[in-house]
């Protein structure tokens, strides 16, 4: 009976225990009831994921409304991937929150933070569970509402600025989206996306889905934030509270990666999007930019939080590269990537959370031979780093061969060539991290700094070791993201 | 001219949504952006509502002698998506409070010079 209602579950259980968060008046109380259900949304995720493995694709019928007119969640093997990683991250990030955000935040707003949180979580997973368009764009409205208000929690006034900078572009972006299903709706009479799959081919030849087309990318780019529809991200992520920096790097693009995966492959499908469209060669282009300029721009980063923003940008441009090849390696590197980048980055700003909570700043000159006063975070920081360049053993590694392999395959070396010119650029930015924190002389004596509290280094460590293993043995995920790609283009499995 | 006139409320979408999207664009002042991106939002409203129109046809209420009714669907996806747009308003507006109180003015330009000489 509970087996069998797991998608609807999935949504019900943090978005009921969102309100009781705020009911909990004590910070503690509202963080262990955040952290129970983090806990379980891993839990299901899992099942969701077990389930899917050995049966297909799961589809339910929202209230039992049968599926083309009521609302259909529909979980294939990508859809049960990302869930997976939202889960962990949520599931890591809770019971590090505790200390970082005592500290961080006032205690009268610690309930209403823990609220937002698992309404964020709601937001995200919906939008990979549910397979009606009007009601991916409700939950993409729920996510980016509530990671308004976590960023706006910062303690830098400028956390207010980049909220609404976020706010404005996220409103346009979600008001594209909506357009873009109008029009789908206009030339389909249905919501549903595997309905709509159906239906699109017949009217594709007009002017009104090409630019329902062109709207929903557009709108789903600067969710994405693929450049140059970046601006928002590196300020979101650089004045938001840590927790919310970790969360948002590892979870929010990559919930928009999937939808543009949802829109092109299978409510367009590939031959209308990338054969009619030939949307492959525009954001090819525009991934080429973002990993260089991505790139080049965090080299000359001070601010760590704001380094990994601009590597973040850099990092949503191979995984976009992965999808614009269109091929199954293509695509199934782009899952892996997705996955990848979650932990990595994950791991990365839960370390930098753990310096600001020691240090309160992440600036590179105030971290001066950290290495003796927080070896355990640095150690975490290089692993992370060594993961961002893709050296072998980690799971970053796994990651660009597969995109290199793709790229070799469809012919591309050029590509190839791109990838690895710009791992590169991330050796740069990660050096200047060590040379800072092993190299350097502390300037003045930082008394009281040591190292960060076995909650916040156990999280982080967890998540390296997760790197680190996938490095060693990546089998199951990409046999997993093999199946998903497969499923998505339409190919038989290599 | 049919088609130009006899299309006249994508016309109003069209136009709203410009006016929208380029206060936002343009103005300096954060409560002019917000009141910018309503506007857009309300003509994806107008869109949608449009679309729901069947000529002929009544308000979808099951009653003797009428067969044909508007489509009563994307009135209903606009209920909500009314409610999100309310939200987001709501949300810019008490953002642009705090600005407000941080910084002392609801200019964009203002603020940035504060921020640099920061």
């Amino acid at each position: 009976m509970l087996l069998s209602n797991l998608p609807a579950l999935q949504v019900v259980v943090p978005l009921v225990s969102a309100p009781i968060c705020l009911l909990l008046r004590r910070p503690g109380h509202a963080w262990a009831c955040a952290l129970t259900v983090s806990w379980a949304v891993l839990v299901m995720a899992v099942l969701l994921l077990r389930q899917v493995a050995l049966e297909g694709t799961v589809s339910y019928p929202l209230g039992a409304w049968a599926t083309p007119w009521g609302i259909e969640y529909r979980i294939d093997m990508l859809a049960a991937l990302v869930i997976l990683v939202i889960a962990i991250i949520g599931a890591v990030v809770m019971p590090y929150a505790r200390r970082s955000v005592m500290q961080e935040l006032d205690d009268e707003h610690i309930g209403a933070f823990y609220t937002c949180y698992l309404l964020c979580l709601t937001g995200l997973l919906g939008i990979v569970v549910t397979g009606d368009a009007f009601n991916l764009f409700v939950f993409l409205e729920i996510s980016s509402l509530s990671s308004y208000v976590l960023i706006s929690l910062g303690r830098d006034r400028r956390a207010l600025t980049a909220a609404f900078q976020y706010l404005v572009m996220g409103t346009i972006g979600a008001t594209f989206i909506l357009i873009g299903v109008g029009l789908m709706y206009m030339m389909t009479g249905t919501l549903n996306m595997a309905d709509l799959a159906q239906r699109l081919p017949a009217v594709d030849d007009t002017r009104t889905v090409r630019v329902a087309f062109a709207f929903v990318t557009v709108g789903v780019s600067i969710k994405l934030a693929l450049f140059p529809l970046h601006i928002w991200l590196p300020n979101a992520y650089i004045y938001a509270p840590s927790v919310v920096s970790i969360f948002l790097a590892a979870t929010a693009t990559k919930v928009g990666v999937y939808v543009l995966l949802r829109l092109f492959f299978t409510v367009f499908g590939v031959q209308f999007s990338f054969d009619d469209m030939h949307v492959g060669d525009i954001i090819m282009w525009l991934a080429i930019a973002a990993v260089l300029t991505g790139s080049l721009v965090a080299i000359f980063q001070d601010n760590l939080k704001r380094m990994l923003a601009y590597s973040s940008v850099a990092q949503i441009g191979y995984i976009v590269l992965g999808i614009a090849l269109a091929t199954g390696a293509g695509v199934s590197a782009g899952i892996i990537y997705l996955f990848n980048h979650a932990l990595i980055k994950g791991a990365l700003f839960m370390a930098l959370g753990g310096i600001m909570l020691r240090l309160g700043s992440v600036e590179l000159r105030d971290l001066h031979g950290l290495l003796r006063q927080m070896p355990w975070t640095v150690a975490a920081i290089i692993a992370g780093g060594l993961s961002l360049i893709g050296v072998p053993l980690t799971a970053g590694f796994i990651s660009k061969w597969y995109l290199v392999a793709a790229a070799l395959e469809g012919g591309l070396w050029p590509l190839a060539f791109i990838v690895l010119a710009s791992s590169l650029l991330t050796v740069i930015y990660v050096w200047r991290i060590v040379e800072a924190t092993c190299f350097r002389a502390a300037g003045d004596e930082r008394p009281g700094v040591r190292e960060a509290p076995l909650s916040m280094l156990l999280p982080t460590w967890l998540l390296i070791a997760l790197n680190l293993y996938i490095g060693v043995d990546a089998e199951v995920l990409t046999g997993l993201a093999d199946t998903a790609a497969a499923a998505l283009v339409g190919e038989a499995l290599p | 001219m049919s088609t130009l006139l006899g299309h006249y409320n994508y016309w109003i979408v069209i136009v709203l949504m410009m006016t929208g999207f380029y206060t936002v664009i343009a103005r300096p002042n954060l409560v002019k952006k917000i009141i910018g991106l309503f506007i857009f939002q309300t003509s994806v409203f107008i869109l949608f509502i449009s679309m729901a129109k069947v000529e002929g046809g009544t308000a979808p209420i099951i009653e003797e002698g009428y067969s044909l009714y508007s489509n009563p669907l994307p009135h209903v996806l606009i209920l909500t998506a009314i409610v999100v747009g309310l939200a987001t308003t709501a949300l810019g507006l008490a953002l642009v409070v705090r600005i407000q109180e941080a910084y002392g003015t609801t200019n964009e330009d203002d603020i940035h010079v504060q921020d640099e000489t920061d």
